[in-house]
């Protein structure tokens, strides 16, 4: 195995392009232990760290542009990004230890395409769209697009993602990120759940986004959401209310789990329930907060 | 095959050293550098043993491909203490009887040391949050987050500096 640090994605397009058994990589968090675990190794590791525009993070005309290669404790150390989406950095801010941390990066996440990836649901919740560069020039698709199974993702072999493309918060619109697991730490999600919520100048919601990670075999958007949702004012979770109930049931008819060590697969439809509330309660509560 | 060239600041010194391109940063500061301080324990990630600060980021040297560390800069257990005195962390976790075998040791001092330069006085609940990526199958951890709790007492006390000194 021949390792590339290109420092261009032009660079980077024409190695891939060159080497059919070559793979990029970030963090290599999952990519290693993956060889140690018995994968077969790639003829050539391609190193996207050194691409400048793989590790950019910045605001501008009502975008914020996340290069797929920063380390998530660099996302969670950013003031700006952090008041702009708490979600997405809970969700950077859960993955492994700090050790993973310093490593872990959104691309990798998304690309390992694990149903139980932290950072996916936000991002997804979010809208954000992933910069695709390869032989065939530059491309976008949204996020919820590019995982198509476990461990199969839609890019061609040539193509990587090259940044993270996430709509500007309007005032009035937060998210939330919550993940279950049996211990505190070091832990794969048993069931992950995000919640993007916009209200209205009386705080009565406008537009919701509901989505669901390792209760599919990909994350999953709970499509019903916005309409269940649309036109409450959504308060601390009682049962009195019975919207609550038809989220309840909106979110079991878009689970489709396993049953593992983890979790059985009627485990994760209940627990699945409480998270997309409670993370629409904080969701809402954070949207409230901003205006 | 031919091997890789990389250079790095290790510890404050600019080196070189000569890698294939599959082995770890781990690898490559145990097997061609002869740094032993820096522990193997499961080499995926899982137990700390191996942490390192790479550019000023704790992460597990296994997880890391030996020529990425080209111009950047590497700290390891070995440049933890000064010439003629320990660093804090360890002198606490000397009085505390934080090890037993002592094989997790570096790694709990290099990610306690990356925790302290982020949180100079961090909570029980930061320090065990903080070393939650360390396994150690002897102590039960207690000693180790009191140590780490006495250091950074130690490091913002002047008084306690000095006497150290
Ligand atoms: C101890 C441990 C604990 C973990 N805990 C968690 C956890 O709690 N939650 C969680 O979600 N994950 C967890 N993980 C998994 C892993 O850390 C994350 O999925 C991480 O975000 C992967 O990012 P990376 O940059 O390290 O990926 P890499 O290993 O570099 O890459 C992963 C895959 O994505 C591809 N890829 C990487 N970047 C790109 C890109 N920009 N464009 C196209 N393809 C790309 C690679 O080819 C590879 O197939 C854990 C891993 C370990 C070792
Ligand atoms: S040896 Fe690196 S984490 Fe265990
Ligand atoms: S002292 Fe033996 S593993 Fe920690």
């Amino acid at each position: 195995m021949k390792y590339r640090a290109p420092t261009s994605i032009d660079e980077a397009v024409e190695l891939l392009s060159a080497h059919p058994g070559a793979e990029v990589f970030a963090g290599a968090t999952d990519l290693i232990p993956q060889i140690q675990g018995g994968r077969p190794e790639p003829s050539l590791v391609v190193d996207l760290k050194r691409i400048p525009e793989t590790v950019r993070l910045e605001a501008e005309n009502g975008f914020w542009r996340v290069g797929a290669a920063i380390p998530a404790a660099v996302l969670t150390a950013h003031e700006g990004l952090t008041a702009a989406f708490p979600g997405l950095v809970e969700g950077a801010g859960l993955i492994g230890s700090d050790q993973i941390q310093g490593r872990a990066t959104l691309g990798g996440n998304l690309c390992n395409a694990s149903p139980a990836a932290d950072s996916v649901p936000p991002l997804v919740a979010l809208g954000a769209e992933a910069i695709i560069v390869g032989r065939g020039g530059e491309r976008s698709a949204q996020v919820s697009e590019v995982v198509i199974g476990p461990s199969a993702t839609s890019l061609d072999q040539s193509e990587f993602i090259t940044e993270f493309r996430i709509p500007a918060p309007s005032r009035g619109s937060s998210d939330a990120y919550e993940r279950f697991i049996p211990r505190t730490e070091m832990d794969i999600a048993v069931v992950g759940a995000a919640a993007r919520i916009r209200v209205d100048g009386d705080g009565r919601c406008e537009e919701a986004a509901v989505v669901l990670a390792a209760v599919a075999p990909t994350v999953v958007e709970v499509s019903a959401a916005s309409g269940i949702l649309e036109g409450r004012v959504i308060p601390h979770y009682s049962g009195r209310d019975a919207f609550w109930d038809e989220l309840g049931e909106a979110v079991v008819a878009c689970c489709n789990p396993i049953d593992d060590k983890r979790g059985t697969a009627e485990y994760r439809r209940k627990v699945a329930q409480v998270l997309a509330r409670r993370t629409v309660v904080t969701a809402a509560r954070r949207a409230r907060e901003t205006l | 095959m031919s091997r890789t060239h990389v250079t790095c600041v290790l510890n404050g010194d600019e080196i070189d050293f000569l890698c294939n391109d599959y082995q770890t940063l781990l690898s490559a500061l145990r097997d061609e550098l002869g740094m032993i301080g820096t522990k193997e324990g499961c080499g995926t990630g899982d137990c700390g043993a191996c942490s390192v600060i790479l550019d000023g980021q704790l992460v597990c040297s296994c997880l890391v491909f030996a020529p990425e560390v080209e111009g950047r800069r590497v700290e390891t257990i070995e440049g933890l203490a000064e010439v003629d005195h320990l660093h804090p962390l360890q002198d606490s976790f000397l009085e505390g009887a934080a090890f037993q075998c002592g094989v997790c040791t570096p790694g709990f001092l290099m990610a306690a040391k990356a925790l302290l330069d982020r949180n100079p006085s961090p909570t029980e609940t930061e320090v065990r949050y903080g070393v939650a990526g360390n396994l150690c199958r002897c102590t039960g951890y207690d000693k180790i987050v009191r140590s780490i709790l006495d250091a950074a007492a130690r490091m913002s006390d002047p008084e306690r500096q000095k006497e150290a000194t």
